[in-house]
This record gives C-alpha cells, structure tokens and sequence, in this order.
C-alpha cells in the first residue's frame, strides 16, 4: 500500500501498533555473524518446530533479528515480552524453554547467564554486565525488528524522521540540525558530516548523488554489517533525508559482495521501501522523488576510499585519484555525490526526531553521539559494543569486555583497521574519541577494536598489517606500491631473524615518505600500524634483531619446540597427530621431538594435555 | 567456446548492456560459470562496447573474480586481524598440508579449492574458516582433520 502522506504514515503506524499484543510472548533468536557461525538457524527452527507440536503457532511469534551484538554467547534468544536473554542455546535446549518459560512463565536457570563478579544469575538483556555500560542507540532497535518487516520498523518509530523533514522542514534547516549535532563520519575520516552535506548542497550541477559506503573492509570491523543486517530501513531512512536536504534524486548503496545477507536485506527494505510510497516519485506527497541502486563490491580494500568506490562504481577498476577537486564538487560520473558509511546514515533519522541539542549532549567536546565497535580478539567478550563517544579504553575492554580470557595479561588494543594503531596499556585510561585516539598514533577509523594479550607478537602484527596493505595497494602510485613491499621485506627479515638495527630507522624514514607521497589514504595512514609498534614496543622489535627471540612466542623461525621428558606420559597423541613425522617414542616412554624435521606447526604443543611440549 | 552467448545475453541485457554495470554483470557471469571464461570477457567488452583492456583489468583488479575455474568444494580461511591473533595462520598451513595446495589453488581432482578472505566478518568466533557457505567458528590445525573428513 502506498503511503501518501505524513499523516497517513501515522495512520499506518497506528494500524500496526493496533494490530500487535504487546503481552504476546515473542523469541527472538539472533541471526547476526556470530550467531550464524554458531548455527544459530538450527536453534530457530527447533524453536518453531517445537511451538508446532505443542500447538502454540498462534499464541507465540518467533523472530529471526539482526545481530544482538553478544557474539561470544551465541546463539543468543531474547524471550518477550519479559526480555529474558537465554545464551549459548542448543537445539536440545528448545523444549526445555518452552515447556518452562512459554508454558509456565519460568526461566530455565542453566541458561541463564551469570555475572561472575555479582556471583549471580541474571534474567534480563538489561541486566547482563556486557550490555549495562552501553548506550545501544543504533543496535538497540536490531532485537525488537525482523529486518525484513518494513511493518516492525515503522511500529518502533520508522520513517518519523523523514515525515518531519518531508512535513515541514527546509533542506538548508536538514543541513543546519545536522551541522548542529556535531556528528562526524563513522567511516574512518571522521569529517564534519553536516559540512559535507552542505558542500554537495552548494556544488554546481543538476544531478547529484548520495552514496552509502557498505564496503566494510576492515579486518576485524562487522558493525556496518550488522547494521545493514539487522535494520536496514534506518539506513534507507537516513539516505532519504539526506538526500532531500542535499537536493538528490539518486542514490548507490555500494555493499561489500562477501556479505550476501546484508545485500539480501537492503534489497528488501529498497523494495518495500518503493511499495510504500518512501522511495520514488512524490515520496509522501512532499514532490520530493528519490531512488537507489544497489552495487555489489568486488573485494577491494581501496574501494572503501571514497574515489575508488566512485570509480568501482562507474565499472571500473578501484583506483582513486588525487582529491585536488572534492567528490562533492566532482564525483561519480563527475558530478557532484556525497558519500557517508552505513553507520553514520543510520545515526540521521536519531538526529533529527530528538533534535541537535538531544545528540550533540552525549560524548565528548569535539566526537558526537555513539559509536559502534567491534570488540574482538584476545577478549572474554567478543562482540559488537555501542558506547558514548569518550569513554575510556579501560571500561570498554574490562567492564563492558571482561577483561582478557585465561588470566592473561593485556599488552595493546589495535583500532582503526589498517590505517590505525596499537595502543598500550600505560594508556588504557584515554577517553575514545576522534582526536584522542589520532593524538596517540592511531584512528577511528570505522571501530574496529582488536584486544591483544602478552601472547601476541607486535612485530608480527605490523607485517600481518603491511601484508595486507601490500596485497590491497591498487599500485597506482610509487610511494604506496613499492614503499610497502620494501617495508614488508624489512619486517621479514627482523621476524626470520635477520633484521638489522639499522632496519629501524630505515622503516622511520619510509613510513614518512609513504606518510607524505602517497595519493590516498590507503598509503598515508599505512605507516600507522608500523610506526606505533615501534613507538611503544621497540623492546619487542630489539628482542627481534639483537637476541634473535620472539618474545610473544609467535615468529615461527625464531622459536623451537621440544619435550620435557619429566612431564611426558609417552601417550603418543603428539606423535599421532604431528604431521612431519617429527616425533618419535614407545608408548609410555618419554617421547623425543627431532628438531630437524619439525616445522614448527604448533600442533604437538596444542594437543599436549600435560604442559610437557615446551615452546622457546 | 565454454561461454554459452545467449545465458551471456540475458545476463548483460538484465543491467540494460551498461558499462557501469561491467562489476555487477562480471559477479553474475562467475555464479554461472563458477569463474570468468575468458571468451566471456571478451563478449561482455563488445556488448558493452568498451575497451577490453578495462574487462580485463577489472576481472583481475578484484578478488571476487578469478580466471581460473574453481573447485566443487570451497573453503575460504578468514585472515581477518582478530583471526590472526588468534591463529588462523597456523589452520591455513594445516589445510595447505591436508590438501597438498597451497591457498587461491585448486586440487588436481578439481575437489577442492583453498582460498584466504581478509574479513567475513565474524571476527567475535576467529579463526572462521567457511566451507562452501558455512561457518565453522574457533578453528584450530586439529579441528582441520574432521572439518575435512565431515564431507
């Protein structure tokens, strides 16, 4: 049905509201990243199937939701009305809910989780210690809509923003609210998103574009996935209004192609999103018309910049160019095109429904709002955390994270992706926002937080870093191209043992070159990653190349594996399961691992279940 | 040619032959065929009417594309940053050994195809490795065996 009006949206709204019992028992299994690598689907059709046999179909709904962000606990169902939070579930667990807490209005207590610190079971989302300290405006609404029901998201509020704007607000007062909220981009550069929009507004030319940047690729960083996964209207909703404010008509949302669901989502909600009235001509009556298209990514890194994205897509290959010329003046097909990330577009329609004054209240002098992170690695909690900006390091990895898992000790958090950097624990206390972290070496960049313990070689993870860029540099300019090889060759060497101290001044003077010379800024913030190792753990580059140690245990040519004769049983798992033949022993005898042949795989020390393979 | 011209036709003619549609309509002749064919490069160009040389650069620009036909089985090991903390390198070498090829080749059989991604995103259950299209999260070199038994 098409909606032609502001008011007969809330009519719509009202009929909805109207037609949903609030008291019916809902569950709600998380379908996000996390909870699908933990066959979280399996679980959800347990749930519907057992409703069946009990003849429940009509007396409670079951919901497949966007990512809940608690990965680590998957798979994660919230039962409503209650919102009581059951974690880890199996399909063995389903006729235990049901019978217990559908049936009897019970919890099931080993389902539960426990706060270790309280020593106590909770029941409710709200109540469990990982979602206490956030601030989930953006991921909060994943759990209460199916992303595929345009109906869920107008029943929480949806397309209230864009009615308002429609209804009476001017473009340049769009321009102003949002200028006004301090709300910078959440993908990586963090420019003033109001200025950017006022920028296009101003630029020459009839036909302008706006673009959503769903190319997430950072290593390590899900959020803009979960988004689009889990509430993809929001994003719709905020490129609409953006849209009208920057006087566009037509829109790319340009998704990175290794996530087929988001791509599904966003399809859908454009389809029912043209149904009813909000994309296309006269979108509610206002004369305003607006249209999108959806491209698919080819696995580029580059194409997250945004002339790479704009060249990708035109068709071409992902190279950018020297931004002499600003993409709001001239970008995809030379014409004028505002590129804001899935993240931001969805902090839009929050703006302008609680005003300037509401958003830019929450963070800190100069960063905005929430920011959504991914919160992974040598981690107790993984998962996708949403926090005021300015909270510190400190409370997001130990209370919101629980700390680092098997009483280990935290050596430095790695944020901003590729272009970020590592950042240690004499700095654990620095409040996160834009300029804090860039004042300490590292960046925003698009959230991802990457928690990384004593056993995690920084030296390592800078070549792991320069890999990476080396393979995803497009090759266009020098600095870029070949400064990383060169780069990559020197880390080699001091990880294989045969770097030289003077190796480290060499790399200073390269990452300034590439810091300097590079065309974009794949190339100017690749140095990053190198240059805050070096500043905060030369100890482990100097461990390197004078004792020829890994100090983290991580290098494989600078470690050798060996059995402690005094604590092996002679078992014999080593010796079944090392696949270079390297270890040899009788059975109940002490075994011998042959130096020679062994390829340092790591698997005898993996499977040994009496500490006796010593790694040094 | 390997190519069949009409399921090209219909491919192309569904994005109205546009040359900037050339990354889409390359995404959708691979899910035909399972790689890019090299005739089918060469249509797709003269349909689109562009330079070959731009059908080719961007076949080979992203890693989406491959040139090479690919095997029945494939299994993509996450070399995301929280993957690599927490050893996916180790569960690649494994799986380089097990299937005696080395990642982005196929087994001689034409079974198996071993590739690296840099991030498919569910960094919270790394080392991810995701055979075909199912994820199998907290890999390790000795869960490799049964992952490739299970088949």
């Amino acid at each position: 049905m098409k909606v032609i009006s502001a008011n007969k949206l809330e009519a719509l709204r009202t009929e909805i509201l109207a037609g949903k019992d609030l008291d019916k028992p809902c569950i709600a299994v998380c379908g996000g990243p996390g909870c699908l690598a933990s066959q979280c689907l399996e679980v959800r059709d347990a749930f519907i199937n057992e409703i069946e046999a009990k003849g429940l179909t009509d007396k409670v709904d079951v919901r497949t939701t966007g990512c809940h962000g608690f990965c680590e606990c998957g798979p994660i169902a919230l039962i409503y009305p209650q919102e009581i939070f059951y974690q880890r579930l199996s399909i063995d667990d389903i006729p235990e809910i049901i019978e217990e807490t559908i049936i009897n209005n019970k919890t099931v207590g080993r389902l539960l989780y426990t706060d270790d610190e309280a020593g106590q079971l909770v029941e409710t989302e709200g109540e469990v210690p990982f979602y206490k300290k956030q601030m989930r405006l953006i991921l909060g609404n994943n759990s209460k809509i199916d992303p595929h029901s345009i109906e869920d998201y107008i029943a929480i509020g949806g397309y209230s923003a864009l009615a308002k704007v429609l209804g009476g607000m001017q473009p340049m007062e769009v321009i102003d609210e949002i200028k006004n909220s301090g709300i910078r981009g959440r993908g990586g550069g963090g420019f003033p998103t109001g200025r950017k929009w006022e920028s296009t507004r101003n630029a020459q030319g009839d036909i302008k574009y706006v673009i959503c940047n769903a190319d997430e690729g950072d290593p390590g960083a899900f959020m803009d996935r979960s988004i689009l996964e889990g509430n993809p209207h929001s994003v719709l909703e905020g490129m609409i209004i953006g849209a009208y404010a920057i006087g566009s008509n037509e829109g790319y949302v340009y998704v990175r192609n290794e996530y087929p669901l988001a791509l599904k989502n966003i399809n859908l909600a454009i389809k029912q999103a043209r149904e009813t009235g909000l994309l296309g001509d006269n979108i509610l009556g206002s004369g305003f018309n607006f249209d999108l298209k959806v491209n698919r990514g080819g696995g580029a890194f580059v194409c997250g910049e945004s002339t790479a994205l704009m060249a990708s897509l035109e068709g071409k290959t992902g190279e950018p160019r020297a931004k002499y010329i600003h993409t709001s003046d001239k970008g995809l097909w030379d014409r004028p095109s505002n590129l804001n990330n899935v993240e931001t577009w969805a902090n839009i329609p929050l703006i302008i429904n609680n005003g300037a004054d509401w958003y830019s209240a929450i963070g800190t002098e100069s960063s905005k709002g929430t920011k959504v992170f991914s919160l992974v690695g040598k981690i107790n909690n993984t998962g996708l955390v949403e926090v005021p900006m300015g909270m510190t390091l400190r409370d997001i990895i130990f209370d919101i994270g629980g700390g680092i898992p098997d009483g280990k000790a935290f050596k430095a958090v790695q944020t901003g992706g590729p272009s970020g950097g590592c950042i240690p624990e004499s700095l654990i206390d620095l409040p996160v926002d834009y300029d804090r972290l860039t004042e300490v070496g590292s960046m925003m960049g698009s959230g991802g937080m990457i928690v990384m313990d004593e056993d995690t070689c920084m030296v390592d993870v800078a070549l792991y870093f320069i890999n990476f860029l080396m393979e995803e540099s497009c090759g266009k300019c020098v600095p870029c191209r070949e400064g990383l090889l060169r780069m990559g060759e020197i880390l080699t060497d001091i990880t294989e043992g045969r770097g030289r101290m003077e190796d480290l001044d060499l790399i200073q003077d390269l990452s300034e070159v590439l810091k300097d010379a590079s065309l974009c800024g794949l190339g100017q913030t690749a140095p990053n990653p190198v240059m805050s190792t070096l500043k905060y753990f030369r100890d482990e580059y100097e461990a390197h190349i004078k004792d020829h140690k890994c100090p983290a245990g991580v290098c494989t040519e600078l470690i050798t594996y060996s059995i402690d004769a005094s604590n092996c049983t002679g078992c014999g798992l080593c010796l079944k399961k090392c696949p270079a033949e390297a270890i040899t022993g009788e059975t109940k005898q002490p075994h011998v691992l042959d130096t020679g042949k062994c390829i340092k795989c790591g698997i005898c020390y993996d499977v040994c279940k009496f500490d006796a393979v010593i790694k040094e | 040619m390997t190519a069949n011209e009409s399921r090209l036709d219909s491919i192309i003619d569904e994005y109205n032959a546009e040359p900037g549609s050339l990354i889409s309509i390359l995404q959708d002749v691979q899910a035909e065929y399972n790689y890019l064919p090299e005739e089918s490069l060469e249509y797709v160009a003269k349909r689109l009417d562009i330079p070959r040389v731009q059908v080719f650069g961007v076949a080979t620009f992203f890693k989406a594309f491959s040139l090479k036909p690919k095997g029945k089985q494939q299994i993509h090991v996450c070399m995301g940053t929280a993957c690599h903390v927490r050893g996916s390198k180790k569960v690649l070498e494994e799986l380089e050994r097990k299937l005696e090829i080395k990642a982005g080749d196929t087994t001689t059989d034409g079974e198996y195809t071993l590739e690296t991604v840099n991030c498919v995103g569910a960094c919270a259950l790394g080392p991810v490795v995701v055979e075909n299209e199912k994820y199998h999260g907290q890999m390790t070199p000795i869960k490799v065996e049964s992952l490739l038994n299970s088949k």
